[in-house]
Parts: C-alpha cells; structure tokens; sequence
C-alpha cells in the first residue's frame, strides 16, 4: 500500500513538473501536444534569425527582409480562421508554419516532423502573454462554395468596385490602386497589397475557403480589414469567383491547376 | 602473394586515404543562407552535414517553393558562390612506414619503422556555385584547388519537378551519387577519419575501375521525393570511368539506385532506412597502341556490385547513421587477370566478396556544438585469391571529435574542430605483414563564406 502512495505522489509530482517546464499553455494539434522547451531549441534552430531571440521579428535577417518578419510579441497574426483581433487557433499556426508564408521570406516548414511543428508552437505562444490570458475566438464557419457562374463573377465584379478593394489592389486586381504607395503595416513599415492576378497562391493558403478566409478574417497587422460585417457570405463567394478572372485574365492558373500543391491539415 | 605485392597494396591504400583526404569536397552553401536569410542551421545540422529541411531544399532544386527562388528575384548583385578552407594544426603517425635502414641509403635495405609528422596546413579550398538558373532549373558547379592540384569535383545542371510532380527530376553532368549518407557532408576532417571507406573499398590485389560510391560520378540521374522529402528515390546510369572526365575507357554504363522512407516515431523524431546498390561491369584488357590503352576499347567485361541498407536514427538530441554494404567483385577484377587469359588466374580463384559498416553518432548539445563518434569496419570474406591472407584488407576506424560554431550567420560559418581517429589496417604493414596502424590528431578551423 505504502508503495502505491509513492508511486501515486510520483507520478503526480512529474506531471505537474513536466507542466510546469512546458509552460501552463496548453498547445494541442490534433493528436499532437506542444512541449515548449522542445520548441525553444527547434526555435533557436530555424527561427531565431529572422524572428530574434525575443521573438519580436528583430532577427539578424530581418533588415534584409520584406516583408518583416512576425512580432510574435504582439500576437497579432495574419492567416486566422478567428475573427479580426482575435488570436489564432493552434492549427492556424500550425498551418501557417507548415504551408509557408508566400511572397514573403517564410518558406514552408512541412519536413519538419508535425510533433516539431507543434512544438515550435507552444514555443511561440510563449512570447506574449495574450495567450495566456485570453482564448482565441470561434473559428469562421465557412459556408458550401456556390458553383463558379459568370453571374457571380459579375457581381463580384461590382463589388470589388463598391467595397474599395481597387483603392489598395488596383482595377485590375494588379496591387497598384491609388492607395497602394501609402500603406504601412501595425509596425509603420510600407506594405505591398497583394496582386491578385500575379500568381496562385496567396498568403493565408491558395483554396477558394482560403481566400473566403482571408475576406471575412482580415489579415491582422495589415491594412486587409475584415468584411465579416460588411458582406453576406454569397457576397464574399462572389468575390473569390471575380478574383478567379483577374489571374485567367492574365493567362495564369487557377488555383485547381497551381502547383506544387498546398499544404493541408491532414499532411 | 609477395611482399612486394603487399607494399603496393599498402602504399596504395595510404595514398589513396591521403588523396582522398586531400580531395574532401564538403559542402556547405552560405549563397543559399545569403540568398533567403536564414542561418547555416535551417538546413544543416551541423553544417555540411543536412537535416531534413535542407535535404528537401536540395531535393526541391535548391528551391523553398517561394517566390525568392527565381533568381529574377534577387538583386543583380546576388553572386551565388561560396568557398570552403580549413586551417588546422595536425599530427599523424602511422607504426609501420618502410624506411632505408640507413638514411639516405637507397641500398642499406628496408625496415618497418613509426614515422610522425605534424605541422600547420590548409587542405586546400573548395569553391561552389550553384543554385537555380530559372525555376525549375538547378546547377553545381565545384571546382577543387589543392596545394598542387586541381580538378572538378562536380558540375551538373538539373531538370526540377518535370510534369510539375516532385517525383520527376533530371540530372546530368558529374555529381555525386546519392548516397546513403554523404560521405561529401561528413563531420570530420582528420586524415584517417574524413571519409567513408567503405565507400572507396576495393579488396587486396583487385584492378576494378569502379573504387566505390564515394566518387563523384559522370551521368545522368532520375530522381524524385514526396513534398516533405520522407520518401526518396534515385536512379543513375553513369559511365564505367570512376568518374574521370573525357570519354569512358570502356564501352558500358553502371547503374546506381537508392531508395529511402522516413517515418516519424512520436516523442523521438523521425528516423529513416534505406536500401541502395550499385551494378555494373568493368573491362579486364584494351585495345593498345605501344602499350598504352585507346579510350573506348574496353573489353573482356566483368561484373561487380556493391549492395546495402542504412539508417538514420533520431533519439532526441542523439542521432545515430548505421551503414551496411556487401561487396562483389568478378574473379577476373579480383585477381586484375584479363579475362581473355583465364589461365592466368591462380589455382581456386574466386570473385572477392566482403561486409562492411560504420556507426555515427551525434549529439546536438545545441546547435552551436556537435559532438561526434564513428567507428567503421570492413571484413572480407572471400579473397581472390586463396593465397592472400584472410583478413588481409580488414580495417577497422575510429573517429570522435566536435564542432563547435561560434559563428553561424546567414553570411557565413565558422566552425572550431577537433577530433581524433585511428585506423587498423589488418596484416598490411610493408614488410612484416602486421597490423598498418595510423592516428591522427587535428584541430583548427572550418570557415565558410
């Protein structure tokens, strides 16, 4: 009996220790759970030269880049499945980090294996205390994508014109609109809107519930607001299926016929 | 077998090591570092040697799947190039070198003495450009400047993603072949301790052309991988030359294939086995003109093949390569007979078979510091011939040493090395026909730029 009470307090004196050196942030990816000392070493690694030793995007690489690299102190991600403002579900990190960060100087960091992508969340999460004192908001629902018409690519077409997207992103979808020059990102550095008709694969992952995403989400810490409230789900598809054309317009693929393939969830 | 026969074989053997010590063409690419800015440690675990972020890079063409990879993108001052030296100290000493009984006296007779010699020294340097020439489109160009020599270590260019699939690449030019585990990216330097000898083996008293799958070879490889490299394969059909620049001596093409799957093993990271193998045919006489061989004429072919499995093993901040081979060679290569003159083959000639296998074990203590361990071996067999003594050609390494970068930058790398190896020759020793016995000691530095 005496021997089952120690080895009872044992094992519960282990798991509060193992709590405690992996941080009290919980980080979990499907089956995967973050270890946070783990991810520091995997962080020391890959990360530390573009992101810094404190994880405020001030790494030896960083004046030699642009866009900037993440502040992760602030906590403010781009690719969310959370509304604007909210902080990131785990898997949003995680996908970011696996599928790479397009036009920017995050490559994909799918061959590492998926316990160290974890990891190197849990790591991550540690330099702002957002996450230990909130919890990321509900994900967007994203709603069935309606068929692709040329109806709903002309009423995408207007709405890219009424909503203002072409101030930043151009009449024709090419980055270039009036409001192009004069755009900073939430640290003051110029920022470049995305040209839409440029290539297949954007930031925040190239599916057409990626780029829904990206329209109801906001791309935080940039001036990509979200149209959550300002658009009806259809309205949003709408969109997607116009920015389809500008990129057909210019000869390119459509995402369906982009390669390499993006990354997924299920990798 | 006489003892001059063993003294050529000996001498062999060590100037060959030396060589091929001399001749190391490590890698470690700071043009890719500049070029996406990140650090040496992104791809390597220790540089030269990759982790599998960066075999993916090279598997990828040298590509992210970004858009930084057209070179379009970098600024026209962007020179992809990079050099490698080694400036160290280092002492060797083997227990058995034949020397003139008297000094200086060509015919006072030979005896087996220990020689050591040590001293300040450069290897030499080794230049690499490469990266893509358009996307999709890959090169390697490595020029080697020695003390007293130079040569092309490899240049190729290659075909990335064909048919936008991973699993389709095309190489052609010299290259090394895809090795179980490079022995190009090995982690240490010392003379003895540099290179894989299984890689270079090839038993007492055997005239194969073909040395081994450490030498860079001429050819053309298929290759390809899934996204995030965990299975790979390759395919190389290059000449019968060992690699030598110019047409081929003789008149048939090797084969090379390497097949591998990682796997990842929760709570220790991902672990990778292998299979490859090497097969071909090498002539055993030429057409002659006063003697002398005329490229293209090789003829009386003999087969041969080298066949293993290996594995790369993560157990944490541990790694651990295991390496195995089993070798072959025709009783004609084995006995360096023609094989239009069959009865100049010894009485119970056989083809020379023989195992052999390293271990290598690291510790990432950070990834600043690496500590490193090898030990290899080799045993015959089978000798070609009855009358060559059974272990004649058995060797045995060990190696431990670390590295330790205190500069590791996306610019460039500086590493401090020190390591220590010995090697165990069995009964080659110029006259007694004991054990040939070399250490070596070497410290200095490794820098990049």
């Amino acid at each position: 009996m005496r021997t089952k009470i120690i080895l009872a307090g044992s094992a519960v004196f282990f798991f509060l220790l193992s709590s405690l050196s992996s941080g009290a942030q919980q980080t979990q990816v499907g089956n995967f759970v973050g270890n946070a000392t783990h991810g520091k070493a995997l962080y020391q690694r890959y990360c530390i030269f573009c992101h810094g030793k404190y994880g405020d995007g001030t790494g030896d690489s960083a004046p030699y880049l642009d866009p900037k690299p993440r502040d992760f102190t602030k906590a403010t991600f781009k690719c969310r499945s959370t509304p604007s403002g909210s902080l990131p579900l785990d898997s949003d990190l995680y996908d970011t980090i696996s599928r790479g960060v397009h036009a920017s100087g995050m490559p994909s960091w799918k061959p590492l294996i998926r316990q160290e992508r974890v990891d190197l969340i849990a790591y991550i999460k540690t330099f702002s205390p957002r996450f230990q004192e909130e919890k990321p908001a509900a994900p967007l629902v994203i709603p069935a994508e309606p068929p692709t018409s040329a109806e709903s690519e002309k009423r995408g077409a207007e709405l890219f014109q009424s909503m203002n997207c072409w101030l930043c992103h151009g009449k024709e979808g090419r980055g270039n609109g009036p409001s192009a020059s004069s755009l900073t990102d939430s640290k003051g550095y110029p920022i470049t809107p995305f040209d839409l008709s440029s290539g297949t694969r954007f930031k925040c992952g190239e599916s057409d519930q990626g780029i829904f995403r990206d329209l109801m989400t906001g791309l935080d810490g940039t001036p990509m607001p979200s149209f959550a409230d300002a658009l009806k789900p259809d309205q949003a598809w709408d969109i997607v299926h116009y920015i389809h054309t500008l990129r057909a317009a210019k000869g390119r693929p459509t995402p369906a016929q982009a390669e390499p393939k993006a990354e997924s969830k299920t990798d | 077998m006489g003892i001059a026969a063993i003294k050529r074989i000996g001498t062999q053997l060590l100037l060959g090591a030396a060589l091929l010590a001399a001749g190391r063409p490590a890698h470690a690419i700071p043009a890719f570092a500049r070029k996406y800015g990140l650090p040496c440690s992104a791809c390597h675990e220790a540089w030269p040697m990759l982790n599998n972020f960066g075999q993916t890079f090279k598997d990828n063409g040298y590509q992210l799947g970004n858009d930084r990879d057209a070179p379009i993108y970098q600024q026209p001052a962007y020179w992809p190039i990079m050099f490698r030296v080694t400036p160290t100290w280092h002492r060797e000493s083997n227990n058995r070198v034949a020397v003139d009984q008297v000094p200086g006296t060509g015919t006072s007779g030979l005896v087996e003495s220990t020689v050591t010699a040590s001293g300040f020294d450069v290897g030499g340097i080794d230049i690499v450009t490469a990266g893509t020439l358009s996307k999709n489109i890959s090169f390697f160009v490595q020029p080697f400047i020695g003390n007293s020599s130079a040569g092309l270590a490899q240049a190729w260019v290659r075909l990335d993603n064909l048919a936008k699939s991973h699993w389709l690449n095309l190489k052609m030019g010299k290259f090394e072949l895809d090795e179980p585990i490079s022995q190009e990216r090995t982690l240490t330097l010392s003379n003895t301790g540099v290179l894989y000898y299984n890689y270079f083996f090839t038993p007492p008293g055997d005239s194969n052309f073909f040395t081994g799958i450490g030498n860079d070879q001429l050819g053309v490889e298929v290759s390809g991988h899934s996204s995030n490299d965990y299975t790979r394969y390759s395919v190389a059909v290059v000449n019968n030359s060992n690699g030598a620049t110019g047409l081929p001596a003789g008149q048939t093409y090797n084969v090379f294939a390497n097949l591998n799957q990682g796997f990842e093993v929760p709570g220790l990271g991902l672990q990778k086995v292998g299979v490859y193998g090497f097969f071909g045919e090498s002539p055993t006489y030429f057409q002659t003109n006063a003697g002398n061989r005329i490229p293209g004429t090789g003829t009386g072919n003999r087969s041969f093949y080298r066949a293993g499995a290996y594995g790369q093993w993560y157990l944490g901040k541990f790694d651990f390569q295991t390496f195995y081979e089993h070798g072959y060679d025709n009783v004609f290569l084995g006995n360096s007979v023609a094989a239009n003159q069959a009865s100049k083959l010894p009485a119970g000639a056989v083809g020379p078979t023989w195992n052999g296998g390293f271990v290598e074990g690291h510790y990432d203590y950070n990834p600043r510091l690496i500590l490193i361990s090898k030990y290899e071996l080799i045993r015959m067999s089978r000798q070609a011939d009855p009358s060559i003594r059974s272990n004649s050609g058995n060797l045995d390494t060990w190696t431990v040493g670390y590295r330790w970068y205190p500069i590791m930058n996306p610019r460039a790398g500086l590493a401090w090395v020190q390591e220590f190896s010995r090697i165990v020759n069995a009964g080659t020793a110029p006259l007694s026909r004991k054990d040939d016995i070399s250490n070596s000691y070497l410290m200095g530095f490794d820098f990049d730029f």
